[in-house]
C-alpha cells in the first residue's frame, strides 16, 4: 500500500475531513482516563522535526504519539538546510536511514514537507511550512467548532489579522469552506495576499474580503483571530501596533456585534491588548483552550490514520 | 580549407535571400553562393534543411570567472553550438564582475583559446555592478564589449541610469536592463499571484517590472540612447514597449523561451527548476508576449542561460537560486511552441541580435564569417538533460519532445556540432567530424 502523508488540506473533500474528525471524537476520551495510553501506535517510531521554534504544536504531537504508545523521537533544526550546505536530499535521507514510521515535520520554507513527503519512505505530516499549510491545526479548529457548534453549513467564520503571513489561515480557509462555511477574512490590504478568493474551493462556499472589522464580525458565528507576527513586521505593513489594535483588535464591544453565542478562537500564542483584548480572551465565548484540547485528539487522529490504516 | 553546404534552403531576412543553393566556405568566410559541384569538395548535404546566419543568443551566463563548478566558458560555448547558437552574449555578473577592460579581456581570451562558438562580452554597467559608480564603459568598448548591463539586479538609482544612457551613446552601446524594481520585488520567490498566495511563497509582483520599464523608456526618450528591455515577461512591459516603438523610441526587448512557453502554474510542486527572474507569469503574460514575438514589438528570443550546480537546486524553495538553462532548447522550444514563420524564427535569433548588439554582421553574403546554423524543421527529437553539455543540469524541459532542431552549427566555416545519425553528412566520403579538412 503506498504511504499516506498529510501535507495540507487543500483539496481535501468533506467527506475525508469528517472522517479524521470523527477518529479524534474517538480519542479525545482518552484524554479524561487515568491511564492516558492506549497501545494503538506500539512499536512505530515518529520524529518531531522541528526547524521553527514550536512549544504547543510540537508538544501536541508528542502527546499524541506518547498517548498511542508510540516512540516520539524530537528533533530541532536550525536555520535552512543552506546555511549548513546540506541539500534537502541529504536531509530526507539521514533521517530515513533512522527508519522512521512517521516525520512530523515543520519549517520556515513553505514546500519543505512535499518534498520531504516525495524522497522519504516514511509518512509525512506537515506541522506548519512557511506561510503554505498548517493542517493539523485547521482540522484542530474544526474540531473545535464542530464540538461547540454541531455543525459548519451556513456558519459565518471570520478570520482576523495577519493572513497574508498565515499558514493557519490558509488551511483554515481550505477546510472551513469545504464544509459549507462562509468564510470572512479580514485585515488591512496590506496583508491580504493577492487572489485569495481563489484559496475557496469549488464547493461553492463563500469567501469574502473585507478591510472593516465591524462588517467582518457581525452576526459572525466564530471569530478566529490571528496572531500579530511582529517577527514578520519588519516591513511597514501598518504604521503601529496601536492603530493595529484600533482597527483590527477584538475589543467587548465587537463580540457584542456578533452572534449571541459567538465562539472566539485563537490559534495562539495570544498578543493580549493587541489582537484580541484580555476581558476577550478570558471570557466563556473563548474557545482557545479548548483548541489546545482539541489538537491533542486532532493529531491522535491524523497519527493513526496515517500509520495503523484507515 | 574549403567546405560546401549542399541543396539548402537559405535564409538570410537581411538580405532578403530565401532561395535553395550551396553555399561556398573557404578559408573561415563564405566564398560564394550558388551552384558549387566539385564532387571533391568536402560538403554537407543540406537538402531539405534550412540554412540561416548563426544564430545568436544575447543572453546568457557563463559563469567564468568565479563559478567554474556550474559552468565555464567552454563547456558554455559546447551547450550553444550543440543549441545552434554560433555565438553568445555573456552577461557579465561573474565574480569577480565583467567591469573592466582586463576582465573583458580575459572573457574575450578564454573564449578564443576554449570555447566553440563565438563569445561577446558584456560589461558591467557599474563598478562592481554594486549601482553606485559607473564602470569603465570607454575602456570596457575598446576591449571589445557589445553592450553593458548590471544583469542579475536592475540599476534602481534613476540617476545613475540616466547617465549610463547618455555615456554609452559615445560607443553606440545597447544599454541592457533587468527590470526589477529591488524594493517590489524584495524577498519574492515567484510571480506574485493566486498561485503564490496558495502555495505560501513570496510574490514578485509584475509592477515590480513594468515600474522599471516604464521608468527607463522615459529616461531612454531623454537621452537618445539604445535601451534594450531583458527577459521581459509581463504583458504590461510588452504593451509599453510597442507603444515606445510607435513613438520612435530606441528601444529593443527580448522574451526568454520558458517565458512564452511556461507559467506560474510550473512552481505548483515548488520545483525549483521554475523558479527564475523573472519568475513564470500567468498565461495572460505569456500570450502577451507570444503576441509580442508575432508582431514584431519583441526584437529577440534570448535563453538567460543561467547554469546552476545541481546541489543548490536541491534546496527549500526559498533558498535555491533564480535561473534556469537554456542554450540547447530554445531553438526547440520555439520552433515547437511558437507558430512562426522560418524568415521570422531567423530574425529572431539572428538578424535582430546582431542588430541590437552591432556585431560586425554575419550571415549568407560572400565575405561573411561562415558562421551558419542548419535547421531540420521537421525533426523531432526529445530533451535528455542528463546529456546536456552545459555542466548544469537546472532546465525544466527534461524529457520535452520537439519539432525543429539546429542539426549542424558552422562556426568559422567549421562544423562545431553536427548529428552524427541525421541528415548532414559529408558528400566526399567520411562522416562529419568537428575539425573538418
Amino acid at each position: 500500500m503506498a504511504k499516506r502523508d498529510l501535507l495540507g488540506t487543500e483539496g481535501m473533500t468533506s467527506d475525508e475531513i469528517v472522517a479524521i474528525l470523527d477518529s479524534a471524537e474517538a480519542f479525545r476520551e482518552i484524554a479524561e482516563r487515568p491511564v492516558k495510553k492506549v497501545p494503538t501506535l506500539r512499536g512505530k517510531t515518529v520524529v518531531n522535526l522541528f526547524f521553527e521554534s514550536s512549544t504547543r504544536t510540537r508538544t501536541s504531537f508528542e502527546v499524541a504519539g506518547k498517548w498511542l504508545s508510540a516512540d516520539v523521537i524530537n528533533v530541532s533544526g536550525a536555520g535552512s538546510s543552506v546555511s549548513k550546505g546540506e541539500t534537502l536530499l541529504d536531509m530526507a535521507r539521514t533521517l530515513d536511514a533512522m527508519s522512521p514510521d512517521c516525520i512530523v515535520i515543520r519549517h520556515q520554507a513553505s514546500g519543505v514537507p512535499q518534498w520531504i513527503a516525495r524522497h522519504s519512505n516514511a509518512s509525512v505530516v506537515n506541522a506548519g511550512d512557511g506561510a503554505h499549510e498548517h493542517p493539523t491545526q485547521a482540522l484542530s479548529d474544526a474540531f473545535t467548532i464542530q464540538q461547540h457548534k454541531g455543525r459548519f453549513a451556513g456558519l459565518k467564520v471570520a478570520i482576523v489579522g495577519d493572513i497574508l503571513h498565515s499558514r493557519v489561515a490558509r488551511s483554515n480557509v481550505h477546510v472551513l469552506t469545504a464544509l459549507g462555511s462562509n468564510v470572512w477574512l479580514c485585515a488591512p490590504p496590506t496583508l491580504i495576499p493577492p487572489a485569495v478568493e481563489a484559496l475557496a474551493g469549488s464547493g461553492g462556499a463563500c469567501l469574502r474580503v473585507t478591510h472593516s472589522m465591524d462588517e467582518a464580525v457581525a452576526d459572525a458565528d466564530v471569530v478566529m483571530m490571528l496572531r500579530v507576527q511582529f517577527e514578520r513586521m519588519n516591513e511597514s505593513f501598518f504604521p503601529s501596533t496601536r492603530e493595529y489594535a484600533r482597527l483590527f483588535g477584538l475589543t467587548p464591544q465587537r463580540v457584542r456585534r456578533a452572534r449571541p453565542d459567538v465562539a472566539v478562537m485563537h490559534p495562539g500564542p495570544i498578543n493580549r491588548g493587541i489582537e484580541i483584548d484580555d476581558t476577550v480572551a478570558d471570557a466563556p465565548c473563548s474557545l482557545i483552550l479548548d483548541q489546545v484540547a482539541s489538537g491533542v485528539a486532532v493529531r491522535m487522529a491524523v497519527l493513526y490514520r496515517l500509520m495503523a490504516g484507515a | 580549407m574549403k567546405l560546401v553546404v549542399r541543396h539548402g534552403r537559405l535564409l538570410d531576412p537581411a538580405r532578403e535571400l530565401d532561395e535553395v543553393a550551396d553555399v561556398l566556405i573557404d578559408g573561415g568566410r563564405v566564398a560564394g553562393i550558388g551552384v558549387f559541384d566539385d564532387p571533391g569538395l568536402p560538403s554537407v548535404d543540406a537538402k531539405g534543411l534550412v540554412v540561416a546566419p548563426g544564430f545568436f543568443d544575447i543572453h546568457v551566463h557563463l559563469r567564468e570567472p568565479g563559478n567554474e563548478e556550474a559552468e565555464t566558458i567552454r563547456t558554455g560555448g559546447e551547450a550553444a553550438v550543440a543549441g545552434g547558437f554560433t555565438a553568445v552574449a555573456a552577461m557579465p555578473n561573474t565574480e569577480p564582475a565583467v567591469d573592466s577592460a582586463s576582465t573583458v579581456q580575459f572573457v574575450a581570451s578564454e573564449a578564443a583559446r576554449h570555447s566553440p562558438a563565438r563569445v561577446f562580452p558584456i560589461g558591467a554597467i557599474s563598478q562592481g555592478r554594486r549601482g553606485e559608480k559607473l564602470a569603465e564603459i570607454g575602456e570596457m568598448a575598446a576591449a571589445g564589449i557589445v553592450g553593458v548591463s548590471d544583469d542579475g539586479h536592475a540599476v534602481m538609482d534613476a540617476r545613475l541610469f540616466r547617465r549610463a544612457l547618455e555615456y554609452s551613446r559615445i560607443f553606440d552601446l545597447p544599454v541592457i536592463q533587468h527590470c526589477e524594481d529591488a524594493d517590489l520585488a524584495s524577498g519574492g520567490v515567484m510571480h506574485e499571484g493566486a498561485v503564490a498566495t496558495r502555495l505560501g511563497l513570496k510574490g514578485i509582483p509584475s509592477s515590480s517590472e513594468d515600474a522599471v520599464v516604464a521608468r527607463d523608456l522615459i529616461l531612454a526618450q531623454v537621452a537618445g540612447a539604445r535601451y534594450h528591455v531583458a527577459h521581459l515577461s509581463t504583458a504590461g512591459a510588452v504593451g509599453m514597449v510597442r507603444r515606445a516603438k510607435e513613438r520612435g523610441i530606441a528601444v529593443t526587448a527580448e522574451v526568454a523561451p520558458h517565458h512564452f512557453t511556461l507559467t506560474e502554474d510550473a512552481v505548483a510542486t515548488y520545483d525549483t527548476h521554475a523558479k527564475m527572474k523573472p519568475p513564470l507569469r500567468t498565461a495572460a503574460d505569456r500570450d502577451a508576449c507570444i503576441r509580442g514575438i508575432e508582431d514584431g514589438t519583441i526584437d529577440a528570443i534570448a535563453t538567460d542561460h543561467a547554469p546552476h550546480h545541481a546541489s543548490l537546486k536541491m534546496l527549500e524553495f526559498d533558498s535555491a537560486p533564480f535561473g534556469v538553462t537554456g542554450l540547447e532548447t530554445a531553438v526547440g522550444l520555439a520552433m515547437t511552441r511558437l507558430d512562426l514563420p522560418l524568415t521570422r524564427l531567423v530574425e529572431l535569433f539572428s538578424t535582430n541580435p546582431q542588430r541590437i548588439m552591432k556585431v560586425d554582421p554575419w550571415g549568407l553574403f560572400e565575405g561573411s564569417a561562415a558562421d551558419l546554423t542548419v535547421i531540420d524543421p521537421e525533426r523531432e527529437w526529445t530533451f535528455d538533460a542528463s546529456r546536456s553539455r552545459s555542466l548544469s543540469r537546472n532546465t525544466p524541459f527534461d524529457g520535452w519532445e520537439f519539432t525543429g532542431k539546429a542539426v549542424a552549427t558552422i562556426v568559422g566555416g567549421r562544423i562545431v556540432h553536427g548529428e552524427a545519425s541525421g541528415a548532414v553528412r559529408t558528400g566526399a566520403g567520411g562522416a562529419v567530424s568537428s575539425r573538418p579538412g
